[in-house]
């Protein structure tokens, strides 16, 4: 059975990258690193509880697909959605504050850490059903064509959620309905425990999306550059209203597949090679290379990411608990639309 | 189908039509008041929809509206829950609710969950149409009634529609509702005539209705089963025995409410479903009578339900399964000590 291989090693740097786009797609990967970092803190003080799936490792991704799309395009995200809702727009400190279960988080503390909502920047959550959110989706996608948007949805899944029907049936009727959704598929290799090669009898992703008439093609996602070009190419064609497009972005988790995870099915040699990878650090040398970044500048942008993830800390502790008797709120519409 | 809609009396005003032609204009109508509406669907549009409630509506709407989908009850439901949280108001179908469990996860993991998950944020205001009821000798997989399956689940509505009056007038009311309704249509009843007001009445989507008034004894039901019930009624009045005949109509919410006030007039109860017994709706009444209304009965609730089979195709299998006239006047005697 062959490794998932980590690939290359360098960034390439596009000819016109600007130096200030640069660090702020830094800026993001880390604020996404340290604000799991600390989850990781706070779920061993027994504050967050429940799953807590972590994107480290996976950051480039959110952060160039996001950079690659406007305001008012749609999300729609999975379980391990902690760095596609930060690179979407949400605050760390509502974020925060769903994490410990409060009423000042996105969902008022009913989502927890896999079910992340925002209206205000069109994030449609946090769905824990592998493959649960593809049709949504498409069903978001359909109604912004028939009302005339001029918007794309970027709908998040794991390479795990090819293998469930609902994948299949939704790129179906994306590519058969012409509609402005980009597939993004984020391939770390494992749904939870199961390696993509004794899952799939087919392991190229991209060939069964083309299968549906989509234009399908495969991304270094440990490249955040490289990320957002390719979803900014991607972007354009589906704004221009030709379809659909599937893009297979290969990475790799750092972590286990959650907190429970004793992580047995991996190999650590191959986990410490795609560590290597790491997609944080491979930009800052990059920056710093192109003259863009020095020391100083990198730690200012950690401490400032770290004061962040304080504000966030205190925030989400001060918040109060939702009321008791709230319980049963927002089974049914509190008010007619 | 010799039922007649108990519900209706002929005016100077009325129209005579089937059941198929109530359900067809509903939608017409909900199509022509809100721009917002589509149908979306397996054979809804150039085939005129498996029991031809949506024929012509292609011509008359076009494929922008009446939207012709593959057989993918996933993506069928979760793209119209999509389409609901982004302004639109999909009418999706499901041809029968057999078929309904491949849309399960959509239905339950998000139309019913996504507004308290998102602590009040996203609403999901999509119907879904689907159909059930055994009598047509179509088996285990096209005859079973799963209304108790969603009727379980807080965060949506479910309707069952087996009058013309509640064909009419359901649609506005449920476009209206700001979150998921699963209405239960009948394929046994599509040919049932009725005489009917021209100009439909709304219909209240929580309450039940009386379909019979009466004295001795309320028999609660919902859906196809109920004109089954008012026949047995006829047949029970033939014979001194004055049945008050429920439709429970809303199957969540429940209007308990309407059940309670009858038996505190006639004293017994039986619950009739064409559902399985066992943790069923039957069941559900049955309980909160027990609960609520304890003191006022003066025999035990008793429940008619299917056989606990997979529905046969054999005619005298099929019809042995599920309630009947004799087996509803029969168990309605027993309770009245008269059997």
């Amino acid at each position: 059975m062959s490794r998932p291989s980590p690939g290359r090693f360098r960034l390439q740097a596009p000819p016109n990258l600007d130096a200030e786009h640069g660090l702020d797609l830094l800026r993001t990967m880390v604020r996404i690193r340290r604000f799991e970092e600390r989850c990781v803190e706070l779920y061993s003080a027994a504050k967050i509880r429940g799953f807590l799936h972590l994107y480290i490792g996976e950051e480039a991704i959110a952060t160039g697909v996001m950079a690659a799309i406007d305001l008012d395009d749609a999300a729609v995200s999975t379980y391990r959605e902690h760095g596609h809702a930060i690179a979407k727009g949400i605050g760390t400190d509502v974020i925060m504050a769903e994490m410990l279960g409060k009423v000042d988080g996105v969902s008022r503390g009913r989502g927890g850490s896999m079910h992340l909502f925002d209206a205000a920047t069109r994030f449609y959550g946090g769905n824990a059903i592998v493959a649960g959110g593809i049709p949504l989706a498409v069903g978001l996608a359909l109604a912004d064509k028939l009302q005339g948007h001029d918007r794309v949805t970027v709908c998040f899944f794991g390479e795990g959620a090819v293998d469930e029907g609902a994948f299949h049936e939704s790129i179906n009727l994306a590519s058969l309905w012409n509609l402005p959704v980009l597939f993004a598929c984020e391939n770390n290799h494992y749904s939870m425990g199961m390696a993509l090669t004794r899952a799939e009898a087919q392991t190229d992703l991209a060939l069964k999306a083309a299968s549906y008439a989509v234009p399908a093609w495969r991304v270094d996602g440990m490249d955040v550059l490289a990320v957002e070009e390719a979803t900014r190419k991607a972007v354009t064609a589906i704004r221009g209203g030709e379809g659909p497009v599937f893009i297979e972005y290969e990475t790799y988790r750092f972590r286990a597949h959650s907190m429970y995870d004793p992580d047995l099915y991996r190999d650590p040699d191959e986990v410490a090679a795609w560590k290597q990878r790491d997609p944080i650090p491979a930009l800052a040398s990059l920056l710093t290379e192109l003259g863009h970044l020095d020391e100083d500048g990198l730690a200012t942008i950690e401490a400032e990411a770290d004061a962040e993830i304080d504000v966030a800390v205190t925030f989400a502790e001060s918040s109060p608990l939702e009321p008791l008797d709230d319980l049963e709120r927002f089974v049914v519409s509190e008010v007619t639309p | 189908m010799t039922a007649t809609d108990a519900t209706t009396r002929p005016t100077p005003e009325t129209v005579r039509m089937t059941l198929r032609e109530a359900h067809k204009q509903s939608l017409r109508a909900a199509l022509d008041h809100d721009e917002r509406v589509f149908l979306m669907g397996e054979d809804i549009g150039a085939y005129g929809g498996c029991f031809a409630v949506t024929m012509g509506l292609l011509d008359e709407y076009g494929p922008e509206r009446i939207r012709d989908t593959p057989l993918s009850e996933i993506a069928i439901v979760g793209t119209a829950i999509g389409a609901a949280m982004n302004g639109m108001r999909p009418i999706a179908e499901i041809m029968t609710c057999n078929f309904s469990l491949l849309a399960m996860d959509q239905i339950i993991n998000n139309a019913a969950t996504l507004l308290h998950m998102s602590g009040g944020q996203f609403n999901v205001p999509v119907v879904i149409r689907t159909t059930a009821g055994a009598g047509r000798q179509l088996a285990a997989q096209h005859s079973h009634s799963f209304e108790p399956y969603f009727a379980h689940v807080p965060g949506i509505r479910v309707v069952s529609l087996a009058t013309h009056a509640d064909a009419r007038g359901v649609l506005a009311p449920a476009l209206e509702d700001p979150d998921p309704v699963i209405l239960f249509e009948y394929p046994r009843l599509m040919t049932m005539e009725a005489e009917v007001p021209v100009d439909p009445d709304i219909v209240d989507l929580s309450s039940a209705a009386i379909r019979r008034p009466g004295s001795d004894v309320t028999v609660v039901t919902y859906g196809a089963t109920q004109h089954t019930v008012l026949d047995a009624a006829e047949a029970l009045a033939a014979d001194g025995i004055d049945a008050e005949v429920i439709d429970l109509r809303s199957l969540r919410p429940l209007d308990d409410a309407t059940v309670f006030a009858s038996v505190a007039r006639t004293h017994r109860a039986v619950v009739v479903e064409e559902a399985w017994r066992t943790v069923g709706l039957g069941a559900e009444v049955a309980a909160r009578i027990a609960e609520e209304a304890f003191y006022d009965l003066d025999a035990p609730v008793a429940r008619i339900g299917c056989a606990e089979v997979p529905l046969p195709y054999a005619k005298h299998l099929e019809d042995a399964a599920i309630p009947q006239v004799e087996s509803i006047v029969a168990e309605v005697r027993r309770v009245m000590h008269r059997g």
